[in-house]
């Protein structure tokens, strides 16, 4: 029998990030007893690195903007694949949930005349980004963060939860450790909100931290939940590509957003020959015409760098592979042309810093080197709309875990947005099933057992087991090589091969040292959990045989119709994974002009479209 | 390029010491790429806190070469090519385990700082703002909560018996940019004086030194709050006229709201 300490609550909230603390703070204000456990230290969840700013239709800078026209970028920028139902309760609450923040302290960059200022950004219309400079997502956390310690919610910090419980197919608990101590912790709960973030730490180029893992999207699968859409991943178009050392390190859009342009080593504003035919009636299609457009918005289109990350993404792979790329292999990225050094010192002082500091390069001066680096996931625990629930009753899902909001492809600055309408959501309605639930949990002690001994067993094999920092880098080097921004059958194939043999030496770990503060032991752990993730995006992948959003297969180059009104979902019965299609809900007869009637067509751009200077 | 070598303190609370390490070296590296290198090849269990590695999220705070630096910002061509280099845990919190040090002191101190409490709205229902009123107030937020100026401050980096009674510069910065929140409406300048300590603090800078967001910790925190108290104190017209703009003087009013649970 293991042993570890026990504690009861009505609802565990799992992760501190964005949509974490604002689901505890909806749950705890709900009069349920509430608890937010986060594996770090609270304040430094990844959304404490988010950078451009909160997405909302506020108006503020234009008065054209409502949440209509939100959805409808939403839902083009996310390839229609989007849950529409999120999408629409999101463009609809996102502005509260920013006035909410402004309530609880935080304090916006202004207008003129006193109100949020907004910035532009890929894939929105209208400038829309709620912003502190380029450190937004640090005034978010901190307001959220300092709001909740004064009600009362009990925080466990530094506390890795590694499996749901269940019983009789609704949520029990979860069993986890202390990561300072090292010994175990069970909670009992009524309900859980999952709000543990992304995948990112199974590639080799990438803008997330260690924490990264997909934790909550591995014990939502083991939970019997369904993981929905999981191919569908994001590779920001611009991270940092030099010194090797910071190579992934993200350079936020709203560089581009604040007058930076994409060149090649030529200096060719490459970006004009990768309009796609679903974005051209509103893009610029002369560099006159989108200079013009930094200066006055309302008469000129906008610039093509500005489209939507997987374009951007795609483009740049694209002029890379041709022997366009800088010296280190990216493109350039130029603000230093087009702004004063006192303004970019202003709009973007954090990328100032960052490549001075790391990069001994002042962007002041220099155009900066940048590639594509993994980012995001727009798939995830598949949930109710409004109500976040997963298919396990009692099991909530928020933020970058759940799927369907963001559809094919995320836009900058919706993620944010994101976070605080579903957080909320997630809060709510998980109090709410807390409080219908009649008696306390039951927990199967055969459950928690098994875990216990799984999660111990790297100690007893030790120095003659694998060191898990290898196979870590082998894996990471695989889903770089094999699953990454331009896929195609036999890589996907051989992904899953090595994936499976990954997975025999993660299981022969072995671990040095105590139970203390112990990494090699966390990610001889955490590898188990990125197999299973990584195994779900290449399933995944491998099944959704068209190009879509952040989805491209050299072998289906064009996005599919049929696939276009499908969701792959994936799900583990009796230890199976197994992966299904089911259709994506249709959007209602009263939503469907704002989108607009055209469907995503054509190749994508694998090569440059335009036929003008493609082909040198 | 040529190895590294660096001497990265090991052990937990009963003690420890330096131990040696030489790992191959890469373009660019910086302390806490070196300290990773060495976890996976030499010491799989050896204990670091980080997140973003680009100064955004202060968890790797250290003291290299007896500095308190973040790990993630320190690049390795800053040294010399045959200087020693050593990374230690912060000193003024109780070591957990190798770099990693218990900074519960400081999430303590936060739940006394009295919450934020706005003004009303205008009748508009917006809350107006300008640029220039909020300026001083976000540079404040920028703080990351690496805790170096609180590892630096000689109030508590020797003193542990001063802990209860002084919240340390990290919290001097918090309280006053809740003072100077133009929408705010509670008082904490007499809590900051007798709970927080702010009379402790004989401006030594060393805490505006080390933040490594340039934060003017000293020369725009700490000192407006100490004539803020010095106003309070001797200046009864000053503290009536503030009191009629609005801002309770009321201390019992400041305290935190009580947790429920
Ligand atoms: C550099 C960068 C810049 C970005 N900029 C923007 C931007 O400008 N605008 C925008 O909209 N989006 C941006 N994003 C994306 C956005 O920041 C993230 O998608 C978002 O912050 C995720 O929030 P979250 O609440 O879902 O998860 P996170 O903030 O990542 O929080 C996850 C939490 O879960 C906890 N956790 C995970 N696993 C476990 C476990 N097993 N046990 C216990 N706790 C666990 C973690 O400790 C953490 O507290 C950016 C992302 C990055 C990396
Ligand atoms: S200035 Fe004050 S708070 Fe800062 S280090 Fe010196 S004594 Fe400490
Ligand atoms: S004030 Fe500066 S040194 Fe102190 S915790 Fe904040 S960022 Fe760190
Ligand atoms: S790792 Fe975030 S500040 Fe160093």
């Amino acid at each position: 029998m293991a042993e570890y300490e026990t504690h009861d609550f009505d609802v565990v909230v799992i992760g501190a990030g964005g949509a974490g603390l604002r689901a505890a703070i909806e749950a705890s204000a709900m009069g349920v007893k509430t608890a937010l456990v986060c594996k770090s230290l609270l304040g430094k969840a990844h959304t404490v690195m988010a950078e451009g700013g909160i997405a909302a239709a506020m108006g503020n800078v234009w008065k054209e903007d409502n949440w209509k026209v939100h959805f409808r970028d939403t839902m083009r920028g996310g390839k229609l694949l989007n849950n529409w139902r999120m999408a629409q309760l999101h463009a609809q609450e996102a502005p509260d949930r920013v006035l909410e923040l402004e309530e609880w302290g935080a304090l916006f960059d202004r207008t003129n005349d006193g109100l949020i200022l907004q910035r532009d950004f890929g894939g929105h219309r209208y400038a829309r980004l709620a912003h502190v400079g380029d450190r937004t997502g640090l005034e978010m956390i901190r307001t959220l963060q300092d709001h909740a310690v004064h009600r009362g919610i009990d925080v466990f910090m530094e506390c890795t939860l590694y499996r749901l419980l269940t019983d009789d197919g609704r949520i029990s608990g979860a069993f986890g450790y202390w990561r300072q101590s090292g010994k175990f912790v069970l909670f009992r709960a009524k309900a859980i909100v999952l709000a543990t973030g992304g995948v990112g730490k199974s590639w080799k180029i990438t803008s997330n931290s260690w924490e990264y893992t997909g934790d909550g999207h591995a014990m939502a699968l083991d939970a019997g939940a369904d993981l929905m859409d999981m191919e569908m991943t994001q590779f920001h178009p611009t991270g940092m590509v030099w010194p090797t050392s910071v190579r992934g390190i993200l350079v936020t859009e709203g560089v581009r957003g604040d007058g930076g342009t994409l060149k090649n080593s030529k200096g060719d504003r490459f970006m004009f020959r990768y309009v796609p035919d679903f974005f051209r009636a509103e893009t610029a299609d002369t560099e006159e015409e989108a200079d013009r457009w930094y200066e006055d918005k309302r008469n000129n289109r906008r610039t093509p760098d500005l489209l939507p990350r997987d374009e951007v993404a795609r483009a740049i792979n694209t002029e890379v592979k041709a022997g366009r790329g800088s010296p280190h292999g990216g493109v350039f990225l130029d603000i230093a042309s087009r702004r004063s050094s006192d303004y970019i010192k202003r709009r973007l002082p954090s990328m100032y810093h960052q490549f001075m500091e790391l990069a001994d390069v002042d962007i002041t001066k220099t155009a900066m080197e940048v590639g594509p680096t993994l980012h995001y996931i727009m798939g995830g625990v598949r949930v109710d709309a409004d109500s976040a629930q997963s298919t396990v009753p009692g099991l909530f899902a928020a933020g970058e875990v759940a799927a369907g909001m963001h559809g094919a492809n995320r836009l900058g600055g919706n993620s944010l947005s994101d976070l605080l309408v579903f957080g909320r959501r997630a809060g709510l309605y998980a109090a709410e099933y807390a409080k219908r639930v009649p008696q306390a949990p039951r927990v199967d002690d055969r459950q928690v057992d098994a875990a216990a001994t799984g999660m111990l067993a790297p100690f007893e094999r030790r120095e003659g087991g694998e060191n898990p920092y290898a196979v870590h880098a082998d894996l990471i080097a695989a889903m770089q090589e094999l699953v990454g921004i331009i896929r195609t059958k036999s890589e996907l194939e051989e992904a899953i091969t090595r994936i499976h043999a990954m997975r025999e030496r993660a299981r022969r770990a072995g671990v040095t040292g105590s139970r203390i503060y112990n990494p090699g032991w966390h990610l001889a752990l955490d590898l188990l959990t990125m197999l299973t993730v990584s195994e779900a995006v290449a399933m995944s992948a491998l099944a959704r045989q068209e190009s879509r959003g952040g989805h491209t297969r050299d072998d289906y180059p064009r996005p599919d119709p049929q696939w276009g009104k499908k969701n792959v979902i994936l799900r583990r019965r009796d230890g199976e994974l197994s992966l299904v299609t089911e259709p994506l809900p249709e959007v209602p007869a009263e939503l469907r002009p704002l989108i607009g009637e055209d469907k995503p067509t054509g190749k994508v751009a694998l090569e440059p479209v335009a036929a003008a200077g493609a082909k040198e | 390029m040529p190895d590294v070598r660096m001497k990265v303190w090991r052990g937990d609370a009963t003690g420890g010491a330096f131990v040696d390490f030489t790992v191959p070296a890469d373009e660019g590296m910086v302390v806490l790429d070196v300290v990773h290198r060495i976890q996976a090849t030499h010491a799989p269990d050896l204990a670091v806190r980080w997140n973003c590695k680009a100064g955004k999220c202060g968890s790797c705070s250290a003291e290299i070469n007896g500095h308190p630096k973040l790990m993630c910002m320190t690049r390795m061509n800053t040294f010399a090519p045959d200087e020693e280099i050593t990374v230690s845990p912060l000193k003024t919190f109780p070591v957990v385990k190798d770099l990693v040090t218990d900074v519960s002191f400081n999430y303590e101190k936060a739940k006394t700082i009295p919450a934020f409490k706005p003004k009303p709205k205008e009748a508009d229902g917006t809350r107006r703002m300008y640029q220039e009123d909020i300026e001083r107030v976000q540079e404040f937020h920028k703080c990351i909560e690496c805790f170096l100026c609180q590892d630096v401050c000689h109030v508590i980096r020797d003193h542990e018996e001063n802990k209860p009674s002084f919240s340390g510069p990290r919290y001097f910065v918090r309280l006053a940019a809740l003072e100077m929140h133009p929408l705010d409406t509670n008082d904490r300048i007499d809590l900051a004086r007798l709970k927080h300590g702010l009379g402790y603090c004989n401006i030594t800078k060393c805490c505006t030194d080390v933040c490594p967001e340039d934060i003017h910790i000293t020369d725009n925190a700490i000192i407006p709050l100490k004539e803020r108290i010095v106003t309070r104190t001797y200046d009864p017209i000053a503290w009536a006229l503030r009191r009629m703009r609005g801002k309770s003087a009321d201390l019992g009013a400041g305290e935190p709201e009580p947790p429920s649970a």
